[in-house]
């Protein structure tokens, strides 16, 4: 394979596209020097091609491995209940009988919940910095914060939302009559919202920050206020990218495991009750994998798992897809 | 462009018929005034109650951590549930330990797809990998914890720091080979023609002229995808497993930090607590640490061309 | 130049066997790896640092539940799993030949968090009825004519249970099933059921983390893990008739009956007159044939021997931890069980 390789493509000519600098390198490959190191070089030069193809090729096949052993240790589970695995809600460990919709749910709403709440204060922080305060301390300081933000892992997340969010929740709860429980989707989606507010936040000020000057400047001639330009010039303009951040954002949502599984109450009970305990699909593997007695239990996990990996796969590729397009603009 | 065009006809359109509407011009002036105050008010206030959280975590982290960091805390192992002190050696070491395979494991991988990423951009494959690089950067962690426990664990007979480093190797990848590019795209193509022209063959000049030109980048890139794997739990719950002995065994199970934080957190013992606490402390540092010397070595050693 | 290069390669070509060598070095070190209940887990991991003191020998003990235990067992994951409820024939039948050692005894109690922490009586169908869901205030008048001194607040009740897979949960729901028709028919017992309601905690630290946590809630937990973090526990009313407090005492009483010589028995809900009622051994499992996976004989020895210890000097650490130490009858069965384990045919035991 490597061979044939070599012989269709020679290495130079993708180079020369590449620097786009056709007539120096032409006039080497016509007159190629050097004869006695030749040999020597093009022994370097196959196999350094080779490798570099077979770790592009590993990678292909990496993702694949990882798409097919999925499927592969889920099918029992595939098998057994069908597509009723994606609308049942009975979850029975006893009976081995095992549906999802809970966990869908349940990762669905805290995700979706935690992009609502994120939403204002993400679009705060992109405006603060790709409109108001583009250079300066003040912004600095501001963008510097948000990169920690997205710094801190997952788990001491958890960890404070456990010991400080969850009691201040409760206290909520307590005061209007609600059943105290403190952890559940909200405490979740509202560690969640925290924890993507950076990812939506890069985007979205990214294409703010990209806002032509002209049209700006029109706008400020024509006597509005910031205000106003900021509202139909900007965000119009920067519609599409803002979007693009709230998806990105979603496919991180719905992965995470860690702090949702220590303040979301681990029911495994399809619930629309914000303030009510629940489980997400992450969650549900985080606490049920090492312990799932029975194969069908076990495939059931994984099927979750293959689940899960579909649905941020195609929030990512839409994700992208429109940040795609926007750079293309 | 026509788009917005429209727009801008709209606004001043609609200012208008505002204007007309509400009498005096003036004070209409004053409104419009008021509402940009109001809301170049509201976007600080936002944006300050967005990274108060932040303030929060670093506080109630410092605040309850620093009273649990001592030498002891970080060169003892932990003591058996209900006696008092003991320490996190096991996990300091186990988080190395696994930062350490995934890296020997990720780095030599995510480098040479990232310089066949770089180099051909126009083929078939570099189509294929980006997508796969894409979708492999978009799998929650949780789920290659599965597959790690799946072709590691299960064949090979035993939780262990190896099936934690793969784990953690591969959710690496992505980010390696994605600064690798970018920072080779960065290199101008005199450079590389300069190289060429003088003899050298293709891969040389990859090696010698290119890569290092490029260094700081890519290390910048590894420097941020250890701090982002530095804290990883996810994956380790069924890899690492945890383990309270001193273990440099790499087919035996270790513990980490991130696992430990999460085992001790969610205990009823108050001293565990406060273990967990001083291993949050410990492992923010890291972490920010790792994220200021990859700002610092961006800044300190960029090949400015 | 190029030798440069090689010279590279070379390195890091040491760096990697030296990463391996280092692992098989390490590997003829005694060490023992197990996993599972987490109702022991306070006792296990004293015994385990005495033992490794006095030995050498390093036992990594997970409490990922009885029925990760039970799972990484019959993957070959561990050398010994931990559960607190014993694998039923099905299970047995799945693997090769896999033996329980009783390690000691337990009682789950049903712990709470309510102002002023009194000390609450409890029958049967109450307990029953408020993990049923039908019993949901605190006020509720049959709570409140068993304890008819106690001012009971008016909260509502809220369920913490385990939300992995695990032995106290099937202590605990055979014990309600044994009591309650309804419970029987509706949820069943098992490691992990289809709770009617209420919250999930992870493992026995969990539950009484949360309930510690959580204002007006009850939960089931390890008698030890109570007593640690001093929170209340009911007192039961056993099938005699008696009120019975959960104590170390009141736990062995349970197991006063006969002990069957595999020691897979159920103790909850006995006749003993001053037993507690939700009371239960926990068993070490290990395979009867050691020679599987890579294990050689020294490992076997070292397992076989480390039990034998458990179950006869590390009884000493019972008591103070608030486990009842095994009876009599269940060390002599322990005995004859682990003088059945084999490597490659052959009794392990010396």
């Amino acid at each position: 394979m490597n061979a044939a390789l070599t012989q269709n493509s020679p290495v130079h000519d993708t180079v020369v596209e590449e620097a786009d600098a056709r007539a120096v390198v032409e006039g080497r490959s016509s007159s190629q020097p050097e004869p006695p190191a030749r040999g020597r070089f093009e022994t370097g030069e196959s196999v350094f091609r080779t490798i570099l193809w077979a770790s592009a090729i590993g990678m292909v096949v990496l993702l694949g491995g990882i798409l097919l052993t999925l499927i592969i240790q889920s099918f029992p589970a595939i098998k057994e209940f069908g597509l009723a695995f994606v609308y049942s809600t009975n979850w029975d460990p006893v009976a081995g009988e095992f549906g999802a919709l809970p966990f869908l749910a349940g990762t669905l709403i805290t995700s979706f919940l935690a992009i609502i709440i994120s939403t204002p204060f993400s679009l705060a922080i992109s405006l603060f910095l790709g409109e108001y305060f583009r250079e300066g301390f003040l912004s600095s300081f501001m963008r510097s914060m948000i990169e920690l933000l997205a710094g801190i892992p997952s788990v001491i997340y958890g960890f404070w939302a456990l010991f400080y969010l969850v009691p201040l929740i409760r206290s909520f709860q307590m005061q209007f009559n609600i059943p105290p429980y403190g952890v559940g989707i909200l405490a979740a989606s509202a560690i969640l919202a925290v924890m993507i507010i950076p990812y939506s936040a890069s985007i979205a000020r990214e294409v703010i920050s990209m806002v032509p000057w002209g049209l700006k400047e029109a706008a400020y001639s024509l006597g509005s206020t910031r205000f106003e330009v900021v509202k139909k010039i900007v965000i119009p303009y920067a519609r599409s990218g803002i979007f693009a951040g709230m998806i990105l954002a979603l496919g991180r949502a719905l992965g995470e495991t860690m702090a949702v599984t220590m303040v979301i109450g681990n029911r495994n009970r399809l619930t629309f009750d914000i303030f009510s305990p629940a489980n997400t699909m992450a969650s549900v593997i985080a606490n049920e994998f090492t312990e799932a007695t029975g194969d069908l239990y076990l495939a059931s996990l994984i099927e979750i798992g293959l689940l899960l990996f579909v649905v941020s796969m195609i929030t990512n590729i839409i994700g992208k897809e429109v940040i795609k397009r926007l750079s293309r603009n | 462009m026509t788009e917005t065009t429209e727009t801008l006809d709209i606004t001043r359109s609609k200012a208008t018929s505002r204007a007309s509407r509400r009498g005096t011009e003036k004070s209409n002036i004053a409104g419009r005034k008021a509402k940009d105050l109001g809301f170049r008010v509201l976007i600080s206030i936002f944006s300050v109650i967005a990274i108060l959280p932040l303030f929060f975590i670093i506080f109630y982290i410092v605040k309850e951590g620093i009273s649990a960091i001592s030498w002891s805390f970080l060169v003892n192992l932990p003591k058996p549930v209900g006696e008092s002190g003991g320490g996190i050696l096991n996990a300091i070491v186990g988080t190395m330990m696994l930062i350490g395979i995934a890296s020997v494991l990720s780095l030599p991988l995510g480098i040479l797809v990232g310089v066949f990423l770089a180099e051909f951009t126009r083929n078939k494959l570099s189509y294929w990998v980006r997508l796969s690089m894409e979708v492999l950067q978009g799998i929650p962690s949780i789920v290659i914890g599965i597959v790690a426990y799946l072709w590691v664990v299960q064949p090979m007979g035993g939780f262990s720091a190896f099936s934690g480093g793969i784990a953690l190797g591969i959710m690496m990848l992505p980010v390696v080979v994605r600064t690798t590019e970018e920072t080779l795209r960065l290199v101008p193509g005199t450079l590389k023609e300069a190289s060429l022209a003088l003899g050298a063959p293709y891969y040389l000049t990859v090696l010698r002229v290119v890569l290092p030109a490029g260094l700081s980048g890519i290390i910048t890139g590894i420097i941020v995808s250890v701090a982002r794997i530095a804290g990883e739990t996810a994956p380790l719950l069924f890899t690492a497993f945890g383990s309270p002995y001193f273990n440099t065994n790499i087919m035996k199970p270790v513990s980490s930090l991130p696992l430990i934080i999460f085992n001790y957190a969610i205990s009823p013992y108050d001293d565990w607590h406060k273990l967990a606490w001083g291993a949050s402390f410990v492992l923010i540092v890291f972490v920010l640490a790792m994220n200021l010397v990859a700002k610092g070595v961006a800044r300190r050693w960029r090949v400015k061309f | 130049m190029t030798n440069r290069f090689r010279g590279s390669s070379f390195i890091s070509a040491v760096l990697a066997a030296s990463f391996i060598f280092t692992g098989l070095a390490h590997g003829a070190k005694d060490e023992l790896l197990g996993a599972g209940a987490t109702f022991p887990y306070p006792l296990y991991s004293k015994m385990f640092d005495v033992y490794h003191k006095k030995t050498g020998v390093e036992i990594n003990y997970q409490s990922i539940g009885s029925g990760g235990g039970i799972r990484q067992l019959q993957n070959q994951t561990v050398d010994f799993g931990a559960t607190d409820a014993f694998m039923n024939e099905e299970e047995l039948k799945k693997s090769s030949e896999i033996l329980h050692i009783p390690t000691c005894l337990g009682a789950v109690v049903i712990t709470y968090n309510i102002p002023g922490s009194p000390q609450l009586r409890m029958s049967s169908d109450v307990v029953a009825d408020i993990y049923l869901g039908k019993i949901n205030t605190w006020n509720d008048p049959r709570i409140q004519k068993l304890n008819p001194d106690t001012k009971l607040p008016k909260m509502k009740i809220v369920l913490v249970h385990r939300s992995d897979g695990s032995g106290t949960t099937f202590i605990f729901t055979d014990y309600l099933s044994k009591v309650s028709e309804n419970w029987k028919s509706k949820v069943g017992r098992g490691k992990s059921v289809k709770w009617p309601t209420g919250l999930g905690a992870k493992g026995n630290e969990g539950v009484s983390g949360l309930v510690k946590q959580l204002p007006g809630s009850i939960g089931y937990c390890e008698l030890a893990y109570t007593i640690q973090n001093k929170m209340p526990r009911a007192v039961l009313k056993n099938a005699a008739g008696n009120f019975v407090e959960p104590t170390l005492e009141s736990t062995s009483n349970a197991a006063a009956g006969k002990i069957p010589p595999d020691t897979r028995v159920s103790l909850t809900n006995t006749d003993a007159e001053q037993g507690y009622p939700i009371a239960g051994f926990t068993w070490i499992i290990l395979y009867r044939e050691q020679n599987y996976g890579s294990r050689n004989k020294e490992h076997a020895q070292t397992l076989v021997d480390m039990l034998w210890w458990m179950t006869h000097e590390g009884q000493k650490f019972t008591k103070p931890l608030d486990y009842a130490p095994l009876p009599q009858p269940a060390v002599d069965a322990a005995e004859s069980i682990l003088k059945d384990v084999t490597y490659n045919g052959k009794t392990v035991l010396k």
